[in-house]
Order: C-alpha cells, then sequence, then structure tokens
C-alpha cells in the first residue's frame, strides 16, 4: 500500500490544455506514487483521456508541469514517453494479431543470435517474462488465438518490459467477463508488488473498488477531488462525479400527468434481451404516450439498450412483442418496418449526412422506409422538409442548406425530424440534448414532451439527470450493463436515481 | 495447431496429392527430368514471387513485376547485342535501376498514401512502356557469357539437367526463407501485414520496412528478368505480359494471405511449381488442351481464397483454445 510519505512517482501539476477555445484540462493535479492503483474517474468531457494523451505526449501541455521521479519531463510523443518509462495500453489492443504472443512481447527488438533472430531465445525469454507474471500460456500459437484478455495482458507486460514505471490502463476491462477480469486483476496486483504506479481509466466502480488504492474525480476538465478509496464512500463519488448534492432538492418534476396507467396499451414489450459483452439480460415495457427515461453512469449500458431494441445488435435471447404480437428485431430494417425510430448519440458519425441538404436528410428515413424505388415527388419532400421545419423551430432561411452548416441544436432537429415525418410509433433518442445550446435545450424536451401526448412511445437515453426527472414517465437506471430498477411516478427523483446507482 | 500454419498445410497436402496423381499415371513424374525440368522452367516466376510474398505479407500488391522482367530481358539484349556492354557491367546496371523502380514505388505508397494497387499499376504501365520504346523486336544474345552459362549444367544419371536458372531460384529461395524468418526486416514485414499502426506504435520502422519491400520486390522481379534472359539467351518486350497475376496466383495458393501478416515464402516455392506440374502432366497426357491449366489455377485460386475467408472470420474453426490458469504463486 502507499502512504503519503513515500516520494511521488509522478507528480501533475497545474496541467491545463485547451482545444479551440474550449479547455479540456484546467489546473489540474495529479499525483502518482509507486505500488499504487490510481483511478480517474468522470463522465463523458470530463478530461480523463485528454489527461493521459499529455501524459504520453500525444497532445502538448499549455499549462503546469510534469515531473517524474522529481525531474522534469516533456513527452513529445508516445514512443518518448515510453523511453521515458510511461507505457499505455489502450482498450483496442495494439497488437498484432497473426503473430505468435512472444513475437508481439519482441516485435522491433527481437532477440539474435549470431545476427539472426532467434525464434527459440525469443520464446525462452518470452515465457520467463510471462512467468513472472504468473501467466503460464503456449507463447507460440498466435495472438489471436487467445482471449481479449490475455492480449490485453500481453499488451501490459510488453509495455512493463520497456522498461515502465508507470502504466497506464485505459479501460482496460470493457471487452472482458468476471473471470477474465480476475485474471487481469492478479497481474495488476503483480505490478503493485513490482513498485510499478498504475494509472487506470475505467467506468466499473466495483471494479474500482475492488483494485484501486486511490480515486480522483475530473469534471467538465477540473479536478474535483482526490481520495484514499476505502474513505470515499460510492453515493460521494457518484455525487462527484455527476456534480449534484444528495440533498439538494432539484429538477422539480414538470410531467406530473402520469401515463403509465392502464387505459394506455403497451406499444412494446421486451422480456430477456441481452448480448454477451453488451449488456445483461433486461426486460422492459413501452407503452403508448410514455416517456422512459434511460439513467445511469457512461458506459452503463443505456446506448447498448437503445441499439438492442433498434436490431442494430441483435439479442442473443428473449423475445419481443409489439402490440401484443411476437417480432424478432433483428436489424434496423425490421425494427423500422415495426415503427422504432433511432436518433443516435453522435449525431455527426451516426446520424446526419453533413453534406446532404435538410430536405434530404429529412426524407432519408421515409424513403427508406417506403423503399428506393417508390420515389417521393419532390414537391412532396419539398413540403415535408417545410413542414419540420416549422413544427421544430429550425433556423434556417430555406430547406436546401446543407445540414453542415447549421448549429448542433439544430442538427438534433432536423434528425428528429426524419424520424418523425416516417411517423414511428416509438422513438428512441439517444442523448437528444448532448451539445446543444440552453435554448434549443428547452426546445428538443418540450417536442419530447408533445410527442408523448401525441401517443408516442418515446425512450429517451440522458446523462442528464435534471432532464431525465423532469420529462419521464419511468426511469430504468443501470450499471455496469445491468438493469438495476425501475422507478415510476413520485418515485423519480434525482436523489433516487442516484442511491439506485450506488447501491450494492 | 497454429492457425497460421493450416493455409500452408493445405497447400502442402493438395500439392502432394496432385503430383501423387501424376506420379501414378506417369512414373516419370519421379525422374530428376522432371523436377529439373520444372524448376528451370518456372525460375523467373519463381524468384519474382518470392520478392512478391514479402509485399503481399506485408499487406501489399506489386503488379509491375511482369513488365520489370521483360523490361530487364530487352534491356540486357539491347546493351548486350546491339551496344557491345560487358554482360556483367550490363547487370550491374539493370539491377541498378530495378532497385531505384521499387524505391520510388515504395516511397510513393508509403509518403502519399496512395494504394499499392495504383502506384505499382503505374509502374507496370511505365515499364512495359519503356520496353516497347527500346525494341518491338526479338533480339538475340549470343555473347561468350550466355554460351558459358548455358553450358553451366549438372546433369543427374537419368539425363535431368539441373541447370543455372534452377540453382538461381534455389538460391533465391533460401534466401527468402532466411529474410524472412531471421532477420528484423522479415518479422517486421509480418508485423506491418498484421496490424500496421499497432506495428508503429510498437516500434517497427514502417516506412522504412514498407519500402524495403517494394524494392526488394523489384530487385528480384529484375534479377528474374537476367535469369530468364540467360536462359532464353534473348530480349523481347512481349514476353510475360500478365505474369504477375499468375505470380500473385502463386503466392496466394502457397498459403500466404492476401490480408496480410500470414504467409511463407516455402509455400510460396510450392505455388510456383504447381501449375508447372499440372502443365507437364498435359503435355505428358496429350490429348488435353493445354488451357486446362488456367481452369485448374482458377479452381485452386477460388478454393484458397475461400478458405483465407473462413480461416479470418471464424479463426476458432482452425484453432484450439486453451484456457488460461493463473497460478496462485505469488511472485517475490
Amino acid at each position: 500500500m502507499s502512504t503519503n510519505e513515500q516520494p511521488a512517482l509522478l507528480e501533475v501539476r497545474g496541467l491545463t490544455k485547451t482545444f479551440t477555445a474550449t479547455p479540456a484540462l484546467s489546473e489540474v493535479d495529479f499525483t502518482l506514487y509507486p505500488g499504487e492503483v490510481h483511478a480517474v474517474l468522470g463522465e463523458n468531457g470530463a478530461g480523463k483521456s485528454t489527461l493521459i494523451k499529455v501524459i504520453t505526449g500525444v497532445y502538448k501541455r499549455d499549462a503546469g508541469t510534469i515531473h517524474l521521479n522529481g525531474k522534469l519531463i516533456e513527452p513529445r510523443s508516445p514512443g518518448h514517453a515510453q523511453e521515458l518509462g510511461i507505457s499505455a495500453v489502450y482498450q483496442e489492443i495494439n497488437l498484432i494479431p497473426t503473430l505468435s504472443v512472444a513475437e508481439n512481447l519482441y516485435v522491433g527488438r527481437q532477440p539474435r543470435f549470431l545476427g539472426m533472430v532467434s525464434m527459440q531465445l525469443m520464446n525462452k525469454k518470452a515465457r520467463k517474462l510471462l512467468k513472472t507474471f504468473n501467466i503460464d500460456i503456449d507463447v507460440t500459437r498466435d495472438l489471436s488465438s487467445y482471449s481479449i484478455a490475455i492480449q490485453q495482458i500481453v499488451a501490459i507486460v510488453r509495455g512493463v518490459d520497456l522498461s515502465a514505471k508507470i502504466l497506464i490502463l485505459d479501460e482496460p476491462t470493457s471487452s472482458l467477463d468476471r473471470h477474465e477480469v480476475e485474471t487481469l486483476f492478479s497481474v495488476i496486483r503483480s505490478l503493485k508488488e513490482h513498485g510499478i504506479g498504475i494509472l487506470l481509466i475505467t467506468h466499473f466502480l466495483d471494479q474500482v473498488y475492488e483494485i484501486s488504492d486511490r480515486i480522483t474525480v475530473l469534471r467538465n476538465g477540473r479536478k474535483v477531488g482526490e481520495h484514499l478509496t476505502k474513505e470515499l464512500p460510492r453515493a460521494k463519488l457518484i455525487s462527484e462525479m455527476l456534480g449534484r448534492e444528495f440533498t439538494e432538492t432539484l429538477g422539480k418534476r414538470s410531467n406530473q400527468i402520469t401515463n403509465s396507467d392502464s387505459k394506455h396499451d403497451t406499444f412494446l414489450d421486451i422480456k430477456g434481451f441481452a448480448k454477451r459483452g453488451m449488456i445483461e439480460p433486461f426486460d422492459l415495457e413501452i407503452k403508448k404516450g410514455e416517456i422512459v427515461g434511460l439513467a445511469g453512469l457512461l458506459g452503463s449500458g443505456r446506448t447498448e439498450m437503445g441499439h438492442l431494441v433498434f436490431g442494430i445488435n441483435r439479442s442473443e435471447k428473449g423475445e419481443a412483442y409489439v402490440e401484443s404480437k411476437k417480432v424478432k428485431i433483428s436489424s434496423p430494417r425490421k425494427a423500422i418496418r415495426y415503427g422504432f425510430g433511432l436518433c443516435p448519440e453522435d449525431r455527426k458519425v451516426e446520424g446526419l449526412i453533413a453534406d446532404l441538404t435538410i430536405r434530404e436528410n429529412i426524407i432519408l428515413a421515409l424513403q427508406a422506409k417506403l423503399g428506393w424505388y417508390r420515389h417521393i415527388p419532390y414537391k412532396r419532400q419539398e413540403q415535408y422538409a417545410d413542414e419540420m421545419i416549422e413544427a421544430l423551430h429550425i433556423v434556417t432561411t430555406d430547406a436546401e442548406k446543407p445540414v453542415r452548416e447549421l448549429s448542433g441544436g439544430n442538427q438534433q432537429k432536423v434528425i428528429l425530424a426524419r424520424w418523425l415525418v416516417s411517423n414511428p410509433e416509438l422513438l428512441i433518442l439517444d442523448e437528444p440534448t448532448r451539445g446543444i445550446d440552453i435554448g434549443a435545450h428547452a426546445e428538443i424536451i418540450n417536442i419530447i414532451k408533445r410527442l408523448a401526448k401525441e401517443g408516442k412511445a418515446l425512450m429517451v437515453i440522458s446523462s442528464e439527470l435534471a432532464e431525465v426527472v423532469d420529462y419521464s414517465d419511468r426511469v430504468v437506471v443501470l450499471r455496469d450493463r445491468k438493469k438495476l430498477t425501475e422507478l415510476t411516478g413520485d418515485e423519480i427523483s434525482e436523489d433516487a436515481i442516484m442511491q439506485a446507482i450506488a447501491e450494492k | 495447431m497454429k492457425s497460421r500454419f493450416f493455409p500452408l498445410l493445405v497447400t502442402f497436402l493438395v500439392f502432394s496429392a496432385i503430383y501423387a496423381y501424376c506420379y501414378y499415371h506417369f512414373s516419370s513424374f519421379g525422374s530428376m527430368r522432371v523436377v529439373c525440368n520444372l524448376l528451370r522452367d518456372n525460375a523467373h516466376l519463381g524468384i519474382a514471387a518470392i520478392g512478391m510474398t514479402f509485399v503481399i505479407i506485408s499487406g501489399g500488391i506489386d503488379l509491375s513485376v511482369g513488365s520489370v522482367i521483360a523490361f530487364t530481358g530487352v534491356f540486357c539484349a539491347l546493351m548486350i547485342t546491339r551496344e557491345g556492354m560487358d554482360p556483367y557491367l550490363v547487370f550491374a546496371i539493370v539491377l541498378g535501376m530495378g532497385t531505384i523502380f521499387g524505391a520510388v514505388m515504395g516511397v510513393f505508397i508509403y509518403y502519399f498514401k496512395i494504394p499499392a494497387f495504383i502506384v505499382t499499376l503505374s509502374g507496370m504501365f511505365l515499364a512495359r512502356g519503356m520496353a516497347y520504346v527500346l525494341t518491338t523486336e526479338s533480339i538475340r544474345i549470343t555473347h561468350p557469357l550466355y554460351i558459358r552459362v548455358s553450358k553451366l549444367v549438372y546433369i543427374f544419371p537419368d539425363k535431368g539437367r539441373f541447370t543455372f536458372a534452377a540453382g538461381a531460384f534455389l538460391a533465391v529461395l533460401v534466401i527468402g526463407i532466411y529474410l524472412a524468418h531471421f532477420t528484423r526486416f522479415g518479422r517486421n514485414v509480418y508485423a506491418i501485414g498484421g496490424n500496421d499502426t499497432a506495428a508503429l506504435m510498437m516500434g517497427v520502422p514502417v516506412g522504412r520496412t514498407t519500402i524495403m519491400v517494394y524494392t526488394l520486390s523489384s530487385f528480384l522481379a529484375t534479377f528474374a528478368g537476367i535469369v530468364l534472359s540467360l536462359s532464353k539467351r534473348s530480349g523481347d518486350s512481349t514476353i510475360t505480359v500478365g505474369a504477375e497475376m499468375d505470380i500473385i496466383a502463386a503466392v496466394v495458393i502457397g498459403g500466404t494471405l492476401l490480408t496480410g501478416g500470414v504467409g511463407y515464402v516455402i509455400g510460396t516455392f510450392i505455388g510456383v511449381l504447381l501449375p508447372g506440374v499440372i502443365r507437364t502432366y498435359l503435355t505428358l497426357e496429350g490429348s488435353l488442351s493445354p488451357w486446362w491449366i488456367k481452369i485448374v489455377v482458377g479452381g485452386l485460386l477460388f478454393g484458397f481464397i475461400a478458405m483465407q475467408k473462413l480461416l479470418s472470420t471464424r479463426p476458432k474453426l482452425f484453432s484450439f483454445r486453451r484456457q488460461v490458469r493463473p497460478t496462485t504463486v505469488s511472485t517475490a
């Protein structure tokens, strides 16, 4: 265990990094002691990845200092950082699947005998190296024949063997199952014994409490707190991450008309949908005219739940009923046919085609639903676009403007419009208010409420607790890829949601 | 079994089966005469194919080799017969030209990030064009050195003639295996083909290695041109049209994955000889059209590509996952 009397391995002081006027990190301090696991936690945009990118020399810092073993360092590139003793292992493993385990450990520095690369020597060294981490595998086999966990461990071992003093692990467990996490943790523990300092980024809170000694919480690029793990209650950690106090009474529910009474029919009923590595089995029922909010921390499985419902990823088991009729949601095409719509989280990547006009973007889903050979007349297209521009208050000169030229809020409305013209029964919205200004924010929320009143079923994924509390008739709470509970009606409050997430 | 070896194993089994079939019908397949002829007739393709193996393992392609072989032959014939230059000097010059040609293609591919397909396609037209511009006639080479080389033959008891070309082919094969498996350059080629961004992050000199791969390919294609010129004792700009396709086919049949990262030089050796064996069979058989060879090669290619696809999408079919047991003994 680490104590504060020990000299620090890595000392980061007043680190600031700004991208085009928005600070990604401002005056962040971070201290890592030898032999400790220090978890850095925070929601999306908290600055976790910027922090590790500055430490590993991917980005140049604007201000602040980094000391390694008391010496000021200026990492220029990941390679340079590695020479200094800082290695990083990322979620997507940067190894070569077609080479053997031993070769992956020694790529670029293969042991040679009489000037020739010697596989025997390499295999021997690799076996010995892995032994020190209690890993006993056949090093001559292809890396790709091993599980992700082993690949991750090989990456870690390679990093450490390159004389690493500090190891940065970025979401190392996100694609591992429980057993594999154990294997990985046993390696991490043995690294601690070797006096290596480990910076861990993860969104699995259980794992944070299992493996870490210290926690630093970041929010909006600032350090919110640093605690010894054993002294930090879960509830406090969550409120720090989300930036809300438990005692505060926030988010007055305006949506008091509870729609979830029996006179409304169930639109979608899902029983036991699940996919390994994505989300554990869950039931979900959505009535017509009901807004179901999905709440949970980043990586809790909210988006995955949406993707499974919309058929982007196929559920491995379970059944789905649309208006009491059994259906198979095997692809988004099928889902659209059943009357579903989904507005994805990243509208730039997944949703809009930036170079097409507002009209073209709006018409896309409808045209897809009709089939490409049933062309919608131009006049009709214009009519749809104009209707939507008016209904959703999209700020634009006309419908022929490329979507790229619109603001974030208006782009979001165009996506909404796309699904609205195809008149879906169920609309899944993933972070509909992310990255848009306050005015547009309120408008989007009003649109959501209006749609529910019109009898549509809505499933809204959001990190904004106040927002979820405001419009939801029912809130599904998730953690670590598992549906924890559902809150209905008067049970819904920010406190209750946070409590549910924090509960063991 | 290691899944890497699987394509090679299949290649070996298919070759053995076909050879056994041929031997069953014509016992001469057991003689050194047939073996030596196979090596001699396929020497130029084989030498270039070994260079191509490195290119494909690195995840690239080189379409220029057939043209480079033809250009080399024409250049040698012209310089030696018409200009009366010393053959050794001509070989040195043409090898230098081939090397630079490959290096330039490599630079375009790596630094300008142009797909290898496009760059080497341009190289193919360029080299073929230069060959035609030099001459469109077939030029004989009667230089004493050529006569001497043609007499450099080891004759087996059964009259099998082990020629210079066959020797050159085997020598390049040995060097190719050495380069691929016993040098850092070779291992880096595999690493790049497996995942080039990961290789870069692991400190592999990706740029240098990529350029060296195309340089090696063009160098060997040029050498193949010299070997062909020595055995044909002539230069002709119309030869080896489309040879790059035969060569790529040989490499793929030899078990090298088109997606890169996996392959063996020895597999290419077998892949080159396979069509040769079929050609010999058809010649001895006499009644079948020699074009059957294309059909067989095409069918084999289909089979191998389908197998590769299976291998890359469902690797578990071919490898047996072993459970890892983390031992509980703590480290000191």
